[in-house]
């Protein structure tokens, strides 16, 4: 019985030090990444690269799920709305909750679990063949090589195709909202610019979209070069990867959001 | 792939990119009003605000020429002191009308200026002085409900 009890103590405790001593590490190898940005920034090409494969290649589905997830706000929207008999403030709801919340969070999950995965299995998959050893056998330093440049590509993808989901949505809203239920074009974009403030909503959402950005490349780039270099270790970054940046996106977003839209 | 296919698939990616957030900027958010332009400062004394916020538009003639910047207490008039910042462009006589309208049944709350015809101008820091205060519409349908109350036995008895 005491037996039990010590064991289940020592796992805990050795949960809670593996938890931190990760956090410990996670933390050193970003400021890593960020010391030795400079030469993924003078060697642009690197970073070109990676926005090829994280961003461009994420386009096709942040474009569809937006413009899917317009149209039924359009739906829903319209369908709450016209009990009160103010269905022309349709295109108010449709960019505020775009522009505001899911432009940047949902474009965030899906850039986890689109790009944040590919690049974890990615980097994971070189530490597994010994690719990162041999770098560094030839002096080439890895974090400058391998890993600063996908965390550069992420941050700055990330702002981008937010706002392409807000817009595709917003022009899906239109398609639902305008052509196939018939509320007033006129009333549907006037109400939208008078209550969408730049600094406060647009701005805003941006903010949020960067944090977004550097929270899953980080959380990408740490679990790739954290993984265990065999096959289970690999597959289980990726899984670990999706997971954590989906719920620390979450949870960031409740906190900016508490922070920018209080007062409002 | 080669890397200028690489460099052309970037490139298009980041001008839709910065399109989108172009047209967010000027399609959904209508960055036109000068938001960081000159203005000048004119206060306004309410005796009830009613759901008055700080950034509410200012308009005269239905027209944006101002926002709300401060709506503050005055603790010994018992009366609610709004600030407002005008456009530099436009100028109000002294004998301006501010009232607080809705637009709308359940619209947002504005300022609204009735221009007078005084030859004097208000200048930055200036109170105007005839006001009125918002329409609550709690007390216009109770004030409707007991005026209907008085009279309207008569009525129903005449149906």
């Amino acid at each position: 019985m005491a037996n039990k009890l010590v064991a289940a103590l020592t796992d805990l405790g050795h949960r809670v030090t593996s938890a931190l001593w990760r956090l410990g590490f996670a933390s050193r190898f970003l400021l890593m990444i960020l010391v030795y940005s400079g030469t993924s920034l003078r060697r642009f090409h690197l970073t070109i690269r990676e926005i090829y494969f994280s961003g461009v290649m994420s386009l096709i589905i942040i474009l569809v799920s937006g413009l899917f997830v317009g149209m039924v706000l359009g739906l829903q929207g319209y369908d709450t709305l016209e009990r009160y008999g103010s269905s022309s403030a349709l295109g108010v709801l449709v960019a505020l909750s775009l522009v505001r919340e899911l432009g940047p969070v949902v474009a965030a999950l899906l850039f986890a679990s689109r790009a944040g995965s590919a690049i974890t299995a990615e980097i994971g998959l070189m530490k597994a063949t010994e690719q990162l050893s041999a770098m560094e056998m030839m002096a080439v330093n890895p974090i400058a090589r391998v890993v600063a440049p996908r965390f550069w590509a992420g941050v700055l993808s990330m702002p981008l195709l937010a706002a392409l989901f807000s817009a595709m949505g917003i022009f899906g809203g239109y398609l639902v909202g305008v052509r196939l239920i018939g509320v007033d074009a006129g009333s549907f974009w006037s109400q939208m610019q008078a209550s969408v403030d730049f600094r406060e909503d647009i701005v805003n959402g941006v903010i949020k979209s960067i944090v977004f950005g550097i929270i899953i490349s980080w959380i990408a780039v740490f679990e790739g070069y954290d993984a265990e270099p065999t096959a289970e270790g690999v597959s289980g970054a990726t899984t670990r990867t999706v997971v954590t940046s989906s719920l620390a996106v979450l949870a960031a977003d409740f906190i900016l959001t508490a922070f920018m839209f209080r007062g409002a | 792939m080669n890397r200028a296919a690489l460099d052309l698939w970037v490139g298009i990616f980041v001008a839709i990119g910065l399109g989108a957030l172009l047209f967010l900027g000027l399609k959904v958010g209508n960055l036109t009003f000068a938001s960081t332009g000159e203005t000048y400062q004119l206060h306004a004394k309410f005796d009830n605000i009613g759901g008055l916020k700080v950034r509410a538009p200012v308009k005269s003639a239905g027209v944006v020429v101002g926002r709300v910047s401060e709506i503050k207490f005055d603790p010994v008039a018992y009366v609610a002191v709004v600030t407002m910042q005008i456009d530099k462009r436009y100028r109000f006589p002294r004998d301006t009308f501010a009232t607080i309208n809705t637009s709308g049944l359940l619209g947002e709350q504005y300022v609204s200026f009735e221009v007078g015809g005084d030859s004097v101008m208000l200048k930055n820091g200036d109170f105007i002085k005839k006001t009125q205060s918002a329409v609550v519409l709690e007390k216009l349908i109770s004030q409707f409900l007991f005026s209907n109350k008085t009279a309207g036995s008569g009525d129903n008895a005449q149906k």
